[in-house]
């Protein structure tokens, strides 16, 4: 079980909250696509429950929030606490986006898994995920 | 990821994580599915099954979004599989068709899950009809499934499914595309989507007028051509309608044994296959076809008869 896994990793991108556009949000599905992965997107302006309902339903290893507005405190850890509630504490959970350095540590010990800055490739995300993600038989 | 009995238990009882994960097996061919075939369909609750195709930019996504919506007002629960293309290069996908289901993101009694090709061909994946078995188990019923943007070929789904719609635009061109074999040829029901745009019921016209002249050895009846504009959800509830119709003319003994052969054979064609190249002589014996001492039919007989004994 602990092998290479030899179906694709699933992952949910999603935009929680108002952000304006969705560019970095597609650029990162699209690269992802390129480095193997199934990846669902979701789009713009979605809710907490709405995040953690598409995840259960497509039943994704990763979630993927990509974050600018400033509302990180106030969305994501309600993602972790939903995936939660709701059996999923398997999933890995990750943002990106613009996310000052102090909320790091508060996301990470809400549950967020890792915050990936401006300037992360996505050579660098893909292989957070693959060595991160759980393992499936 | 728990065991695939306890999913199904959950499944049929109503549970949405448990039937996520049911799939996910599926979609990967878990060890144990095959053992679980039998109670999956045995679970089954008969519903409508119903295939979506049509080419790229047609309207797919939002045609399911407005039928769904249409369905959930006449209090049904709607169970939706939608597949798009896996790269050939990498196996990667990005599968956007929850973008066009927002409205329903909330609707617990609408599930959708999105679905690789995973390098079928066809306009489906392997598993979508063992996935659109798991939706039966859960009672979803209309169970949609929408093909990856299909071609002319692409004509997979008509065989999966009890009613295969076709969808098309104003401008798909002319009239003698409508009498090309393939897609068109498959539908059940063929909607012109995109009404609003001028052309559309020309088109329309035009495709009645050739496919109604269709003759000779195939005693098909031409499908009923419908026009909508799924943004607005004009024409939207007469195509459910139209679905709702032809879900009897699905179900009648003949058509039903078509399905059924088509799945037999298809389930044989795989069989076969997997046992062949599982098979110890299967290196060697394609040597042989290869340095032209054996020919590929006896080949394939001598593998299966290998496999028999």
């Amino acid at each position: 079980m602990d092998d290479a896994r030899s179906t694709p990793i699933r992952v949910l991108i999603a935009k929680p909250g108002l952000d304006g556009h969705d560019r970095g949000a597609k650029v990162l599905a699209r690269g992802l696509r390129d480095e193997g992965f199934e990846v669902i997107y979701t789009g713009l302006r979605q809710t907490p429950e709405m995040i953690v309902d598409a995840a259960e339903q497509e039943d994704v290893d990763v979630i993927g929030m990509s974050i600018l507005s400033g509302a990180h405190m106030a969305l994501l850890p309600r993602v972790v606490e939903l995936s939660q509630s709701r059996g999923m504490d398997d999933v890995l959970i990750a943002a990106g986006g613009i996310i000052p350095d102090a909320d790091v540590a508060k996301l990470k010990a809400a549950g967020i898994a890792e915050v990936f800055g401006p300037g992360t490739s996505i050579g660098q995300i893909a292989a957070y995920f693959r060595e991160h993600a759980r393992k499936r038989a | 990821m728990g065991d695939l009995g306890e999913l199904l238990r959950g499944t049929v009882a109503g549970e949405r994580l448990p039937l996520a994960r049911l799939l996910t097996a599926i979609e990967n061919d878990a060890p144990g599915l095959r053992d679980l075939l039998p109670q999956l369909f045995a679970a089954g609750h008969g519903g409508h099954l119903v295939g979506i195709t049509g080419p790229p930019g047609s309207g797919k996504s939002t045609l399911v979004n407005a039928l769904t919506e249409e369905w959930r007002r006449r209090g049904r629960r709607v169970g939706i599989v939608a597949v798009d293309p896996s790269s050939p290069y990498t196996g990667g996908a990005i599968m956007g068709d929850r973008i066009r289901m927002m409205d329903h993101a909330a609707d617990r009694d609408v599930f959708m899950r999105s679905m690789a090709s995973r390098g079928e061909l066809g306009g489906i994946a392997s598993a979508t009809w063992m996935a659109a078995a798991a939706l039966d188990a859960a009672g979803y019923d209309p169970i949609l499934v929408e093909t990856v943007g299909a071609g002319q070929s692409e004509v997979e789904i008509a065989r999966l499914a009890e009613t295969t719609v076709v969808v098309e635009v104003p401008e798909m061109g002319d009239e003698v595309q409508a009498i090309k074999a393939g897609l068109l040829e498959v539908a059940d029901l063929l909607v012109v989507n995109k009404g609003d745009r001028p052309g559309a019921d020309l088109a329309a016209r035009h495709l009645r007028a050739m496919l109604s002249t269709a003759g000779g050895r195939v005693s098909r009846k031409p499908p009923p051509i419908m026009v909508t504009t799924a943004t607005s959800g004009e024409g939207v509830a007469a195509l459910a309608d139209a679905i709702e119709a032809h879900r009897a003319a699905a179900r009648t003994p003949e058509e039903a044994t078509a399905r059924a052969r088509n799945q037999v054979r298809r389930a044989l064609a795989d069989l076969a296959l997997r046992r062949a190249s599982g098979s110890a002589s299967w290196d060697a014996t394609l040597q042989s076809v290869a340095t032209r001492e054996l020919d590929p039919i006896s080949a394939a007989e001598r593998l299966l008869e290998k496999d028999a004994t």
